[in-house]
């Protein structure tokens, strides 16, 4: 059954295949047919393929499939290699079913839209790099899955792209993920150069045994992965595009931009774990940049308008979870947040989907209100998503990974009490924000009729998910609560346990302190914004208070600083270069075939016996020359 | 037979192809461009002949009825285009028509 591993990217490929040649002349029946139907084939073969390996694993917890020498270039060869261990096999899991059932809600959410083909060609395209990035058994492999679904994000983005705000919304995108991809692309070549090979396992046995903890160069290859990580997963200082990637449609922002590809980064460095263990500093800043990009993105978070941009910072902010887990040695704690994330984000934004089709493209939440009587599938789906977002305590899923994250970054031999606060103090602006989008949308007074109420085939993907976010926490459960690390346990062939540095404390303390904080979060949001309402208007109209709302609104300004900083400075010396020597000597040839031209031009007079006077001067004036030399 | 003399008779053909040329270059009413061409025509035609005889060689009477054949072409041609000229700006007028110009 394993042998199958091969047709797990293979399907979504073929379906993009199809869609693309023939696409546009199928019904739209048809392209759904195909669209979903490759990516449940996909998620079919991948949870046999998962069934088998739980149910007798491959020695060593590993299986590899080498399907072709990709190129042979001296001793470069790396090779089109497909390698499953528990680690991709989680990834490729949650990726492939989180993936059909976004199809599945795409199938009657885009229908009325242009371009229904190419929408569901893009998005099988897109599945397919993404389990090649996590099934690649090198790194070379990887990066052309993480190039691909860059390129499908992109074009994702820019799907509306007749508006040209979506277009630049998708360039921005592109290019910002483009530099951490640069410094990802010099890391490969490092390590090809030190390492001798791109083999994931190979490589990683080879730096454990020639590098020394701390020495340069495992520090520069982990600081350069880190790099395309950032990029890729919206983190600081490169996390500016992904409030801009919300111009896409509300699926793809599901599987995209919440669910799948910004989780690459989380993926890399759990991954080149051992990199990263070998370089303590990098892994010190892995960590802070996960602690302070939760705490930036939490803040912008609780003042935007927009349900969807509430949403895309809300994801930067999980992700700075992801990377403080990473940052402290807790890697199967980040993958097991990031399996719980993918069920409730992309929950979330379905469920936001709904709302905005619903109410006619309205993105604004204070347009919205009292929605749960008009929609109420979508209501509790949305109320389940948000509990997990906010880790309500015990029943859902979000409580036991966040929970089992702060309790690392507080235990671990690399966890500091600065990491557990920062997290905490997440913790408490995730449940403030969630709520403040709940009760905005779905609570208060009705001030909008909803149009269009959701399907099957939307109803079923909400009900899944919001399923899967509330059980899905059941796999790891803490020592307090009937100690079954069943999914730590599962990815430790893998990860390596987060370095305990023993008796820091009493676990249940800990976890009391982050329920408290959860709870008093969602209680602090049912005061601000539904029982008085004008406490959080009086606070924006202080000084400091509307400062603040202006700054956080705006991501922290960090879209103004890049501009003054980079793009400015690049557009003027480009202005500037518009007219160099080169220019100058290219214009002037121009110019000068312009006039030969319009003096050319003059002699077509349009008059027959000037072209007979003409043709006789013509002959004269050749055969004068003929008899006379 | 008199011999015409070589020299006589090109000269005789000089004259009426430059007559010929003067007159497509000079008239603007097509029906006497067309006559004018015909002229020259027949200039080169006589050319051939006076060469011909020269040589004592029929090539040249041969060349003069093709250009013969060809002058009756182009004529029932030139005489077509005169009409759909005349039909759409009621003159012969051949400057009228300069409307592909540039």
């Amino acid at each position: 059954m394993l042998e199958l591993l091969w047709l797990i990217p293979t399907l979504p490929f073929a379906g993009f295949v199809a869609l693309a040649l023939i696409g546009a002349r199928l019904s739209r029946t048809k392209v759904a047919l195909i669209g979903v139907g490759s990516a449940g084939l996909s998620a079919i073969v991948a949870g046999l393929v998962g069934f088998r390996f739980l149910l007798s694993p491959p020695p060593g917890h590993l299986y590899s499939q080498t399907l072709w020498k990709w190129m042979h270039v001296g001793n470069f060869m790396p090779e089109i290699g497909l390698s499953l261990d528990a680690l991709s096999l989680v990834m490729v899991l949650v990726v492939s079913w989180v993936s059909f059932l976004i199809h599945l809600y795409s199938a009657e959410f885009m229908v009325d839209e242009e371009g229904y083909s190419r929408f569901f060609a893009y998005m099988n395209l897109f599945i397919g790099f993404m389990l090649t990035l996590v099934l690649a058994d090198n790194l070379l492999l990887l990066y052309l899955g993480w190039e691909g679904v860059g390129l499908c994000s992109y074009l994702l983005i820019g799907f509306w792209y007749k508006d040209p705000a979506n277009g630049r919304a998708a360039m921005k995108a592109f290019i910002v993920t483009r530099i951490g991809d640069a410094a990802m692309a010099v890391g490969l070549f490092l390590i090809f150069t030190h390492l001798g090979t791109l083999k994931i396992q190979e490589l990683m046995q080879r730096a454990s045994e020639q590098w020394a903890v701390g020495s340069t160069l495992p520090i520069a290859a982990a600081a350069l992965l880190l790099g395309g990580a950032v990029g890729k997963s919206a983190q600081l200082p490169l996390q500016t595009w992904l409030p801009d990637a919300m111009a896409g449609p509300t699926p793809v922002s599901a599987l995209i931009h919440a669910a799948t590809m910004v989780t690459a980064g989380v993926y890399l460095i759990a991954r080149t774990h051992v990199l990263f263990s070998l370089a303590p500093a990098v892994q010190l800043i892995v960590a802070l940049i996960g602690a302070v990009t939760l705490l930036l993105a939490g803040c912008s978070a609780l003042t935007q308008r927009d349900i969807k941009r509430v949403l895309a910072y809300s994801t930067i902010s999980q992700i700075g979870y992801m990377f403080l887990a990473l940052g402290v040695g807790a890697w199967s704690a980040a993958i097991f947040h990031f399996m719980t994330h993918a069920f409730f984000k992309a929950l979330l934004f379905l469920g936001a989907g709904v709302v905005i089709t619903g109410l006619h493209g309205e993105h604004d939440m204070f347009k919205m209100g009292g929605l749960r009587r008009q929609l109420p599938l979508t209501f509790w789906a949305f109320l389940v998503g948000a509990a997990s977002l906010s880790a309500l305590p015990l029943v859902t899923a979000g409580f036991y990974s966040k929970d089992l994250i702060l309790w690392q970054a507080w235990s671990s031999k690399l966890g500091s009490p600065w990491l557990w606060g920062a997290g905490l103090a997440g913790a408490l602006l995730t449940s403030v924000y969630t709520f403040r989008m709940v009760l905005l949308t779905f609570f208060g007074e009705a001030k909008a009729q909803v149009s269009r109420s959701p399907g099957v085939c939307i109803g079923i993907p909400l009900a899944v998910l919001a399923v899967l976010s509330v059980i899905g926490g059941f796999v790891e459960l803490p020592q307090t609560l009937g100690n079954l690390p069943l999914f730590s346990e599962f990815l430790h062939s893998v990860l390596p346990k987060a370095p305990d540095q023993g008796g820091a404390g009493s676990l249940l303390l800990f976890q009391v302190l982050a329920a408290i904080v959860s709870l008093g979060g969602i209680w602090l949001a049912y005061l601000l914004f539904l029982r008085h309402r004008h406490y959080a208007e009086n606070l924006v109209r202080t000084p400091l208070g509307r400062a603040l709302h202006c700054f956080w609104l705006g991501g922290w300004s960090f879209d103004w600083l890049y501009d003054t900083l980079f793009v400015q400075p690049f557009v003027t010396v480009a202005r500037l270069g518009k007219e160099d020597v080169v220019d100058l000597f290219y214009q002037g040839v121009a110019r000068l075939s312009r006039i030969l031209h319009s003096g050319l031009s003059a002699t077509q007079t349009g008059r027959v016996r000037w072209y007979a006077a003409a043709i006789g001067i013509g002959a004269i004036v050749t055969i004068g020359i003929a008899v006379l030399l | 037979m008199a011999l015409v003399l070589m020299r006589h008779g090109l000269l005789l053909a000089g004259i009426l192809f430059a007559l010929g040329l003067v007159g497509v270059l000079v008239r603007r009413n097509l029906l006497f461009i067309l006559l004018s061409i015909e002229v020259m025509l027949n200039a080169t035609g006589l050319a051939f002949v006076v060469a011909g005889s020269r040589w004592i060689q029929p090539d040249g009477q041969v060349m003069f009825l093709f250009i013969l054949t060809m002058a009756a072409a182009e004529v029932s041609v030139g005489l077509a285009l005169l009409l759909q000229l005349y039909h759409r700006f009621k003159s012969l007028d051949i400057d009228a028509v300069s409307r592909m110009r540039g």
